[in-house]
């Protein structure tokens, strides 16, 4: 199922707007890897370009090369709605759909896709994803109350429980806490754990013991200056990024002397 | 689907098998389909409005080309100016009126009423833009018309000396001076709803850095509210004004009409407005006597166009000084 | 706001001179006591004089009062405060009486005759408005139907694949335009495309709802517009990223999210045309008979049926007044109706659970 991402060359704008330069890096397939840096510096803006999310917004665009598994994502016979299917995302915010019940949202990514399901499949479909996303035995007695009923925590798992039940290859987590509570937060770094066993994940993260605690390898994404494009500084293993960086940028801001 | 693609797509040659799964299916038949519906849709509005200006130009150009000797209603600028300024000075009585209690109002349900009960007191203002207007036409003529005549004489008696209230003062009450009432009434809930989306839109900080400097509830409203609110509030007031100018019914019925061009408001002789006199004579109108009430039609049109632009163009040089999004 | 002339002592203070809590009642009770009294020996008592003059009265006195106890920048707050309570009593004082006179005239026909009998052959008393609350039926629903997926469309298209280019653009401002467009200009639209198309004079029902449509769809697209706007990015980008193309997203998630706005926002519109006289005067015309199909001759409607009872009127003209008070009635009840049944859908599906 988990896949290799390679980026090579890749540049990213909003239109007339350079917003991140030349990043090269190979994502490791059955691993955690967290991307950080000072806000605006282009990390949530690469995430959401390993799975064409970016050109969601007017006017922006991706040149380079991302592959997944050797294929490229930007290659002109791509189709965006079948890359998002095999690479999954999970907001900052939760975002449950407020008309469908909690079942219905697990379903969601299935049945929006017009596939035709059986009770019986989908319902295995649904206990399978939310044991996935750690949710199921909080949920099980109330599968038809909708989404938006449960706690912030909860509703994050159970977008990722969306997100997993469409058996995508790689998941994308931008910022996926900050908008929970420290236990909640919990929660779901036990579940990212669990989830490098079967999928590559790639998480967005402000906070740099989160970073530390959850992921293999680590890239550190900085602005030279104001203005200016965003750049990957350093990538590596999340022990070394963190106790011996090479860059000077990456030290100052792992000891949060800066941003 | 999406509205980019890469400028630079660099082709590498990936194992074709797994590629596959990526590839678009076939063009992707319904996003196209749904595209193309709901874009039609949109140029369908365009060509609607084509055509109404085709074909209100075109049948009103006869009349407007024709020798004055074969008009039923004679030459037609001379025709048209006396029920012109019978629109606009309707309309703007009815502004008059209307503006300072619609904002009032606006200002009462905002920040005066208790929470409770304002939303419902909203509801009860918009009951009365839910009057159909011949409605209206038939209360202004039994209601109103009666009620206000006494005023009328009482006016002319005391302040005839000004040309407005010279009389004779109109035996039924049904006096330009009455449709402004009723097309007060009628445009007030348009307006009065629209300034209270402005007035709850103010930024509470500046509420509260106002209150804060110890100011009363209507300094505050002054300095913080109404600043905030005015290209909003002018906005609403041109809107109400646009439908002022093109209200037909209440008019036609409520008036007692003529082709003059005076001040008076108290009168029986009124200058009639274009969409009134339109309703009141097109059911007769017949050969090039129809294409002159449509090119009055046009008249009007593009005077209600003046003020909506008009509008328009105040909102987008006042927002940038407003702090308004 | 000047505190410069105070004196320290005042500073110092923070109680200050104040009226008390029901001055104002008493004080509006007097002021129009007064005014009554005086109006009563000048012999020119009215209901409308005493109330008009007396609150002016109470204005003036209450200002007085609080300027010389509170200050002056309190009485000018109080007076502000009267002024608007005021307005809005101003305003509710048509609504009651249009309300209490529509309701007392039409009572005298509102009765089971009205409903099922047509103007066919009838000249004096009795007959109904059947015909032309069918007319009005079939004209809005025509009218309902072509605007209703044109302006959802229009409004599809505008919040989620034209954003800010030209044609959205230029969309835009012509729905503005669209909205301007006087009521009884939109009729003699509808009239000359129709007498150019099918002969001079054509008028139909179906005519009537070509004109309807004119003024419908601007509103239609504007409230859709406003209500798509109102989804969150969030949920398209939730589906987006779980791979479902833009067209499912659009059906699936937008608008269930947003459907009863959008149903409130149609139903006012509805109730906005359906009111509608001027260009249905011009279009639709008059018959007293039933006619219910939209391609054929004349077809009467409720409010044109209105005017018409009331504007000519026979001998003798009770029974046609009444016949138009009745159809005011009507009217009323089917717009204030419909505009309950469109805040109620709003009140029922607007907080949304959770979120």
């Amino acid at each position: 199922m988990s896949k290799r991402i390679e980026l090579q060359d890749v540049d990213i704008y909003y239109g007339k707007f350079h917003a991140v330069r030349q990043v090269n890096m190979t994502i490791q397939p059955r691993a955690v890897t967290a991307f950080i840096g000072s806000s605006g510096c282009g990390k949530s803006t690469v995430l959401r370009s390993l799975n064409r999310m970016h050109e969601v917004i007017e006017g922006a665009y991706v040149t380079g090369q991302v592959l997944l598994d050797g294929v490229d994502l930007y290659a002109r016979d791509v189709d965006p709605v079948r890359v998002r299917r095999q690479v999954g995302m999970v907001f900052q915010r939760p975002n449950p759909f407020p008309t469908m019940s909690i079942r219905d949202n697990v379903l969601a990514g299935v049945r929006l896709n017009n596939a035709r399901v059986s009770r019986k499949e989908s319902d295995e479909l649904v206990e399978k994803s939310l044991r996935g996303a750690n949710l199921w035995n909080e949920v099980k007695d109330r599968l038809d109350r909708p989404g938006s009923g449960l706690s912030g925590g909860q509703q994050q798992r159970l977008c990722i429980a969306r997100a997993i039940a469409v058996s995508p290859d790689v998941i994308l987590m931008d910022e996926p806490c900050s908008a929970l509570d420290p236990i909640s937060t919990l929660a779901i770094e036990e579940l990212i754990h669990e989830l490098k066993e079967e999928y590559t994940v790639v998480i967005v993260t402000h906070n740099m013991q989160q970073a530390a605690r959850v992921s293999d390898q680590t890239a550190f994404f900085n602005l030279k200056a104001q203005g200016q494009p965003g750049e990957l500084i350093e990538f590596g293993d999340t022990e070394k990024i963190f106790h011996n960086p090479e860059e000077k940028a990456t030290e100052d801001y792992i000891t949060g002397r800066f941003g | 689907m999406s509205t980019s693609t890469s400028p630079a797509e660099a082709t590498s040659t990936p194992p074709e098998d797994s590629r596959h799964a990526l590839k678009h299916s076939s063009k992707r038949f319904g996003d196209t389909l749904f595209k193309a519906l709901s874009t039609g849709s949109g140029i369908t509005i365009l060509v609607i409005l084509a055509a109404v200006a085709v074909f209100l130009v075109g049948l009103s150009v006869p009349a407007l080309l024709a020798d004055p000797e074969d008009l039923p209603y004679g030459e037609f600028w001379a025709y048209v100016l006396p029920f012109a300024f019978g629109t606009v000075w309707a309309a703007a009585l009815a502004m008059l009126f209307a503006v300072p209690v619609s904002i009032g109002i606006a200002l009462f349900l905002t920040h005066y009423a208790p929470r409770r009960v304002a939303t419902t007191f909203g509801y009860i203002i918009d009951l009365l833009a839910a009057v159909p207007s011949v409605v209206f036409g038939l209360w202004g003529i039994n209601t109103l018309a009666p009620l206000v005549r006494p005023l009328f004489i009482w006016l002319e008696a005391n302040l005839g000396w000004i040309p407005l209230f010279a009389g004779p003062v109109s035996g039924t009450g049904r006096t330009v001076l009455t449709a402004a009432l009723v097309l007060a009434v009628m445009v007030l809930p348009i307006i009065t709803a629209l300034c209270r989306e402005v007035f709850l839109q103010t930024p509470r900080l500046h509420e509260e850095a106002s209150l804060a400097l110890g100011a009363t509830r209507w300094e505050m409203i002054r300095q913080a509210v109404l600043p905030f609110g005015t290209p909003g509030i002018i906005s609403a007031c041109m809107l109400g004004l646009g439908r002022a100018l093109g209200e037909t019914m209440a008019v036609a019925m409520v008036l007692s009409p003529g082709e003059t061009i005076h001040f008076k408001l108290l009168t029986s002789d009124n200058p009639n407005t274009i969409a009134s006199n339109i309703a009141l004579a097109f059911p007769e109108a017949y050969g090039l006597g129809v294409n002159q009430l449509i090119a009055t039609g046009l008249v009007l049109f593009v005077i209600t166009l003046v003020v909506n632009m008009g509008a328009r163009w105040v909102i987008s040089r006042r927002r940038e000084f407003s702090g308004a999004n | 706001m000047s505190t410069t002339t105070r004196s320290r002592e005042s500073k110092l203070s923070l109680t200050a001179g104040q009226l008390p809590r029901f001055t104002w009642l008493a004080l509006l009770v007097l002021a129009y006591a007064v005014t009554a009294g005086v109006l009563a020996v000048g012999s020119v008592m009215s209901l409308g004089a005493v109330v008009v003059i007396g609150s002016l009265l109470f204005l003036v006195a209450i200002f007085a009062l609080s300027s010389a106890v509170e200050g002056r920048r309190k009485a000018v707050d109080r007076l502000f405060r009267y002024v608007f309570v005021g307005f809005f009593l101003l305003a509710l004082a048509p609504l009651v009486s249009l309300v209490w006179q529509v309701v007392s005239k039409g009572m005298e026909r509102f009765d089971l005759q009205y409903f099922t009998y047509s103007m066919r052959n009838v000249i004096g008393e009795g007959g109904g408005a059947s015909h032309a609350i069918a007319g009005t039926l079939i004209v809005t629903g025509i009218a309902t139907l072509i605007s209703v997926p044109i302006g959802l469309l229009t409004a599809i298209f505008l919040q989620e694949y034209g954003g800010q280019g030209r044609l959205a653009s230029s969309i835009r401002f012509f729905v503005d335009v669209m909205t301007g467009i006087p009521s009884i200009v939109a009729g003699l639209f509808a009239y000359t495309i129709f007498s150019a198309l099918f002969g001079a004079g054509t008028r139909n029902g179906f005519s009537g709802a070509i004109a309807l449509c004119i003024l419908m769809i601007p509103t239609v697209v504007r409230s859709t517009e406003e209500m798509l706007r109102l989804v969150p990015n969030e949920l398209r980008e939730a589906s987006y990223a779980l791979g479902v193309p833009k067209f499912r997203t659009i059906l699936k998630v937008v608008l269930p999210t947003s459907i009863a706005g959008i149903i409130t926002g149609a139903v006012l519109a509805v109730a906005r045309i359906i009111g509608e006289t001027a260009p249905l005067l011009v279009t639709a015309g008059l018959n007293p008979s039933l006619n219910t199909n939209p391609f054929d001759t004349q077809m009467s409607t409720l409010p044109v049926f209105v005017y018409y009872q009331y504007v000519t009127p026979g001998i003798p003209q009770e029974p046609f007044y009444d016949r138009a008070w009745a159809g005011a009635l009507t009217l009323i009840l089917i717009v204030m109706g419909l505009n309950l049944f469109g805040r109620l859908l709003a009140w029922r599906f607007a907080p949304k659970p959770g979120r």
